[in-house]
């Protein structure tokens, strides 16, 4: 056992400082690209857009919280991933970001903040933006934590206990930023996506052969779980696939890493090229990932308190140092990942709420080291809040989501709809967030035959609702008052060129 | 003002993209190939169609509703 947890924790450990060390290196080696990002050169190929922008995905969320549903409820979180990610995230991806790209190389704005400050003539608004954005970031980074405590519980079998996993994620999250600098982030996220991809793949071909093949894998679950089988039942209605991938599709689309991508690629092409592979490479993640939960379910893997399945079934199924290599790789990609996440959030910190309104003349070496302090600052305290537990990984990450994703139709109105006044762009932002953290923090109360405040209503995720919300808000609203004579009307609509 | 044009065939085409990415009609289904359900392989195949017409529209239909036509 004690040479089992050494072996563990030595792969663990080897594994995050070649990690940090190749981070450092790929950012020396690639300083003036990653110069050209830190100050918005627009200038990411294709690899790298797509692999950064992948390594969202690369998160405890897909990692632990995925699987872990699948063990519980079934593999049709496969179906609920694919249609947000692979296809609605994609068509996104044009809606928004390519717009957004043509908007932002028009005008040179670097984050959502600004593009829309700038357009209605609101400051306000800008920093609206970025501190709703901020605020959803919070329990994101936390779910990494989380998951990477939960992680080292599964894989020593409870021998490291939750905090130190956390803790050990937390400090190497830090120096990722602080040493390996504000700038290499984007390709470390390229090789540990790659490395991830193929580790998930060895892992289910491991696994099915131990067990006897796929054909005894699924004979074991038709045993066992026969309901996994079968398309729906139990926590997936219709209803729920519609409200997960649709909240989870939006917020994606205003993650600050993945909003700020839009506005950095190099050319429409890498737009063109990533829109088109994105479908695939979901595919390619997922499928593996939450096959291996549904397995463990029908292998009748127990799962300790406060563990996740994934390190328990490769515990069980593939060699000591394989399972730990596998835990090691998705927790350092869910770190690099974390990174990207506190580097926009860094950028929005600093450009849309310190420069404009506490310091507009700091100089440069300033605004960085504010932006490290920031990184530090925030990474432990939501460290210190993962500590709580508040939720599984799949309810943290959902309720994430789905506050970014109230920011969505009001951003898609702004970008499309000319008529579209500040004052409808506050009315439905705002008010979506009230909805939407009402229902998150207020419990629920019964009035007269209705329940206010509940999960659901008419069956349908209070995310739904909010954001519906936020659509006729925005539109009605807009509809009936007149833009400030601050605002640029056609910032959005003219003059836009194709490559 | 330029003129943006809005395709309608391809939002009904992204519209079918998104509906059958979950096999509805196969619903409450557990039929099992080579190991894994059979609407999960509906879900694979039409996931690599996904990536098909998206290519195809990157080629033919990129900045539809977005870019007017100039002139």
């Amino acid at each position: 056992m004690v040479s089992a947890l050494g072996i563990q924790l030595g792969v663990v450990g080897a594994y995050l400082v070649v990690a940090l060390a190749v981070g450092l290196l790929a950012y020396r080696l690639t300083s003036r690209d990653a110069e050209d990002y830190y100050l918005a050169g627009r200038s990411i190929g294709t690899v790298v857009l797509l692999f950064t922008t992948f390594a969202t995905l690369l998160s405890a969320f897909t990692f632990f919280g995925g699987p872990d549903l699948a063990y519980r409820a079934g593999p049709e979180w496969i179906l609920v991933m694919g249609v947000m990610d692979g296809v609605l995230f994609a068509i996104l991806w044009y809606v928004v970001g390519y717009k957004q790209w043509l908007v932002g190389r028009a005008h040179g704005y670097v984050t959502l903040g600004e593009m829309l400050g700038d357009r209605f003539g609101s400051t306000r608004l800008r920093a609206v933006v970025a501190g709703i954005s901020l605020f959803w970031l919070f329990p994101y980074v936390m779910l990494q934590q989380m998951g990477a405590g939960e992680a080292i519980v599964g894989l020593t079998n409870g021998i490291v206990p939750y905090w130190a996993g956390a803790a050990g994620i937390t400090v190497f999250m830090i120096a990722y930023v602080v040493i390996a600098g504000l700038r290499g982030v984007a390709w470390t996220d390229t090789l540990q996506g790659l490395f991830m991809l193929g580790v998930v793949w060895l892992a289910v071909g491991w696994v099915a052969t131990a067990a006897g093949g796929p054909t005894a894998l699924s004979n074991a679950l038709a045993t066992n779980n026969p309901e996994f089988l079968a398309l729906g039942g139990g926590l997936y209605s219709p209803q729920f696939i519609i409200s997960s991938a649709v909240t989870i599709a939006f917020g994606v689309a205003m993650f600050p890493q993945i909003n700020q991508r839009f506005f950095v690629a190099k050319s429409s092409a890498v737009l063109k090229r990533s829109f088109a592979l994105w479908p695939v490479l979901v595919v390619l993640l997922f499928v593996p990932a939450f096959i291996l939960g549904t397995w463990a379910a029908g292998l009748g893997i127990s799962v300790p308190e406060g563990a996740n399945v994934l390190p328990v079934l490769l515990n069980e199924y593939t060699p000591v140092w394989f399972a730990a290599l596998v835990i090691a790789g998705a927790m350092a990609a869910m770190m690099s990942s974390s990174d990207s996440m506190l580097l926009s959030g860094s950028s929005y910190f600093t450009r849309d709420l310190y420069r404009p309104f506490v310091n507009p003349d700091a100089s440069e070496a300033r605004e960085a080291w504010l932006a490290r302090i920031g990184v530090a600052l925030f990474a432990t305290l939501t460290f210190v809040a993962s500590l709580f537990r508040p939720g599984t990984l799949v309810s943290v990450g959902d309720t994430a989501f789905g506050g970014f994703a109230q920011m969505a139709l009001p951003v898609i109105v702004a970008l499309y709809w000319a008529r579209t006044t500040r004052t409808g762009m506050f009315a439905g932002i705002l008010g979506s967030q009230a909805f939407y953290l009402a229902h998150v923090f207020v419990p629920a109360v019964e009035v007269g035959s209705m329940t206010l405040f509940g999960a659901t209503y008419l069956t349908w995720d209070y995310a739904l609702w909010g954001m519906a919300l936020s659509a006729l808000l925005t539109v009605g609203v807009s509809a009936m008052t007149a833009a400030a004579p601050e605002e640029n009307q056609s910032r959005f609509t003219d003059g836009l060129r194709a490559d | 003002m330029t003129r943006v044009r809005i395709d309608y065939r391809w939002v009904a085409v992204f519209a079918i993209l998104v509906t059958f990415a979950v096999p509805w009609f196969l619903w409450g289904d557990s039929r099992v190939f080579a190991g894994l359900p059979l609407w999960l392989w509906w879900h694979i195949g039409w996931m690599g169609l996904t990536a098909v017409v998206f290519h195809l529209f990157t080629r033919t239909a990129w900045d539809r509703g977005i870019v007017g036509e100039g002139r």
